[in-house]
């Protein structure tokens, strides 16, 4: 049951990586207006340091970090500051951000230097560092890298996991960067284990990337601190938790994180980039962003400027008129968004974008669940979604939390995926949660 | 950019099984054993099914109407419900009491607990129960296997008058049957004369009884496609063919002479039947993974011992219906271990 080198349950979804794997990454040019949220982390937004009609050059720091959970943004492009207001965001809710109207003949080049030797930083000034770069993780989650480098003191972290799994469909950004700057990847790796005080980093690549897999285990040949270990394709394989199962056999408890089984998990996006920028003590500016999906004729790699608005995106890879559907993110994960203007954060990986009718938009009419138990197969977390499902839909949502550890449940959709009577499973627990919260919050 | 876009919750993507899929497989699943059943027993049979098919349609359609649903029957369930109720009973089974059987199961097995998923019991056996105890003689009268001209007339029994008792058969069986065997089941020769009748007979549905649970090996097979595509979890049927023997083996060892032998309780009578389509059924058992086990066990288990001791010769249909009520309260003590906790390190 406890099969080595991955985790219990999980699903086989199509990966549709073929579509973007072979095709390098591109720069995107600059769109006319870029929107810098000041919370595109998790944590404290940050603090404009510009005003109105301000000019700005490329790199250059724009709003300052708020605290130690928050971190800091940077111009993605030369121009001058247009507004400081409330904007739409991907989330839903308008969220204050910088807009910055780009100068037409702006330069690709960063106009931003402030340069470290990193062989001389002590650990403190590489989390500083890092800090200053802006970064958040990449894979997704947007939380700022430089606090997961300061585990809490009673954690004693000996291993550092590298995020290459990529296990959404459609995703090759992860894939291509490894593949392209395998070398930055490294340098970032190394600097950071110094920081965290290990000498251990194990990257996680699924086996649907062999070649990239192959490229770094090249350049990694005797090398005591750094190992390739490539695990089975399987969604959400990516996951935290499972990928620390997987290349260490390690279980992190219910409510517990990495580093209290001594593991820090880091994205391989966001090391290669910190890889590239610490050195200069740049700033996080771009990303790479797979555009893929039925829906766009051009879909690819591309790098593209941070606040760069989801509409320029979609008229760069060409999408088609009949698009319906644009997800920012994955296909399993990823939230689907109305409003195109929306732009392009530090966290967003992907965008897929679907047509027509293929994958809906309609999708089938629930049927009651025939408890045929595919869910409870399927769920990466070990919970029982069927029951959850249940109690959801009858609305008993206190026992989901206390009985069912629905808290457990990080929304990877592989139950939804998998049930034959189409249940929303997912959506369900998602206003489960909001549900229990916004009671806790009442005081009810 | 001029695009209409749709706002939906994630995931995105849909593995494509869907319910009638499932349901329509386990119909295929279930055509061998039909067509060998038909083949055994000739006419009566397929009439048998054609009945309880009709009955559970026209039930299902009733109920439907009666409580403002949308018709359910193109989920195929209900059609598996009357093929299974039509193979748990004799070939001659008189058709009008088929009929109250297929609409018992429909009405109180399923549409009163509100139709597909909702079901507390197995359908097909609440008919089969309400048979057992409204009709005791027709349901136990039995007729073998391959007699001659079983393609041109049907058993008499078959077709009695409605509301009247079954016609007898046995001066017609004596008259038809050239070698004069008896209709007995080899579980009843078993229990009461002792004679045990070999394993390959029974694989090979060379035998009386049921329409349907005669030939092991067809229902085996269709076990086998059905784990195969992933749509019956394999865990039920081995867990109940499992528990059967466990608890047949220790009696067997001590009376070899007076219990019978663990191989012969596995192929004898529904046990395969029950265990392979109708255990499994997934609206009725449990979901946890270790619930499914001790729900297999428990059913196999009982079937051996009403078997052995019970005043029936077959035990599996109380087994499974004792095994599907139990399934809530198996399944709300065994919830999975969540990811992590309990064991560290492992």
């Amino acid at each position: 049951m406890f099969s080595a080198n991955t985790f219990d349950h999980g699903v086989h979804p199509p990966d549709y990586k073929s579509v973007t794997n072979g095709l390098p990454i591109r720069r995107m040019p600059f769109a006319e207006r870029l929107i810098i949220p000041l919370a595109q982390h998790t944590g404290k937004p940050s603090t404009p340091l510009v005003k109105v009609g301000q000019e700005v050059v490329r790199g250059q720091p724009i709003a300052e970090s708020n605290g130690f959970v928050s971190v800091p943004q940077h111009a993605p492009a030369s121009g001058v500051i247009e507004a400081i207001q409330l904007m739409p965001s991907a989330r839903g809710p308008k969220v204050e951000s910088i807009v910055l109207k780009v100068y037409g003949a702006a330069t690709q080049q960063t106009l931003y230097d402030n340069p470290h030797n990193m062989d001389k930083l002590t650990p403190e000034q590489i989390v500083q560092a890092v800090q200053d770069s802006g970064m958040v993780g990449l894979g997704g989650a947007a939380f700022p890298t430089h606090v997961k480098m300061q585990p809490p003191p009673e954690h004693k972290v000996d291993t550092m996991v590298v995020n290459g799994c990529e296990c959404e469909p459609y995703l090759t950004c992860d894939h291509r960067i490894m593949l392209e700057q395998p070398h930055n990847l490294i340098r970032g790796i190394r600097w950071i284990s110094r920081a965290l005080g290990v000498d251990q980093a194990v990257i996680g690549i699924e086996d649907n990337k062999l070649d990239a897999a192959e490229a770094l285990k090249k350049l990694l040949v005797d090398d005591k601190q750094i190992r390739v270990q490539v695990v089975p394709t399987k969604y959400p394989q990516g996951a935290e938790k499972m990928l620390i199962k997987s290349v260490l056999g390690r279980k992190v408890a219910p409510g517990n994180l990495p580093s209290s089984v001594g593991v820090s998990v880091f994205n391989v996006g966001t090391l290669t980039q910190l890889g590239e920028l610490l050195p200069h003590g740049r700033g996080v500016i771009e990303r790479v962003v797979t555009v893929s999906g039925p829906g766009v004729e051009k879909p690819g790699n591309y790098l593209v400027p941070i606040g760069t608005p989801v509409s320029f995106l979609l008229q760069q890879a060409k999408a088609k008129p009949n698009a319906n559907e644009v997800i920012i993110g994955g296909p399993m994960m990823g939230m689907t968004v109305t409003a195109l203007d929306v732009p392009v954060t530090k966290a967003m990986s992907g965008m897929v974008v679907h047509e027509g009718d293929e994958h809906g938009p309609k999708k089938p009419p629930a049927q009651p669940c025939i408890r045929c138990g595919y869910c409870v197969d399927a769920c990466p977390m070990q919970l029982n979604p069927s029951m959850l499902g249940m109690l959801a839909s009858s609305a008993e949502y206190e026992p989901m939390t206390t009985d069912y550890h629905l808290n457990d449940c990080f929304e990877c959709g592989s139950c939804s995926y998998v049930c034959p009577s189409n249940i929303p499973l997912v959506q369900y627990f998602r206003i489960a949660k909001s549900v229990i919260r916004d009671r806790a919050g009442a005081g009810l | 950019m001029n695009i209409k876009t749709n706002l939906r919750s994630s995931p995105h993507l849909k593995q494509p099984v869907t319910v009638p899929q499932i349901m329509r497989n386990v119909v295929y699943a279930l055509l061998p054993v039909c067509a060998f059943s038909i083949y055994a027993f000739g006419l009566s049979v397929l009439l048998l099914m054609l009945t309880t098919v009709l009955t559970c349609i026209l039930t299902e359609l009733l109920f439907c109407r009666l409580s403002n649903r949308p018709s359910t029957l193109s989920d195929w369930s209900i059609v598996i419900t009357a093929i299974l109720l039509a193979l748990t009973l004799p070939p001659g089974f008189p058709l009008w009491m088929a009929a109250v059987a297929a609409f018992i199961s429909v009405a109180l097995g399923k549409s009163l607990f509100g139709g597909l998923g909702y079901n507390v019991m197995n359908p097909a056996l609440v008919g089969r129960a309400f048979a057992q105890a409204a009709f005791p003689v027709a349901i136990t009268t039995w007729s073998p296997p391959f007699l001659e001209g079983r393609f041109t007339e049907v058993i008499p029994s078959t077709l009695t008058p409605a509301f009247m008792q079954p016609i007898p058969i046995a001066d017609w069986l004596a008259k038809t049957s050239t070698d004069a065997v008896s209709g007995a089941t080899p579980l009843a020769l078993q229990k009461f004369e002792q004679i045990t009748t070999p394993v390959n007979e029974m694989l090979f549905g060379l035998t009386s009884g049921s329409a349907g649970e005669t030939s092991a090996l067809l229902i085996l097979l269709g076990g086998i496609y059905l784990s195969v595509r992933k749509m019956m979890n394999w865990r039920i049927p081995v867990a109940v063919l499992v528990g059967a023997v466990v608890v047949a083996a220790p009696f067997w060892l001590m009376d070899s002479g007076r219990y019978p032998d663990p191989l012969f309780v596995l192929f004898s009578g529904g046990l395969m039947l029950g265990a392979v389509f109708m255990a499994s059924d997934m609206v009725a058992s449990p979901v946890t993974p270790k619930g499914i086990w001790i729900y297999g066990l428990f059913i196999g288990g009982l079937t051996t011992i009403i078997r052995l001791f019970g005043g029936l010769t077959e035990g599996v249909m109380y087994a499974i219906l004792l095994g599907n009520v139990l399934s809530p309260i198996i399944s709300s003590y065994t919830q999975p271990t969540v990811f992590g906790a309990g064991r560290k390190h492992e």
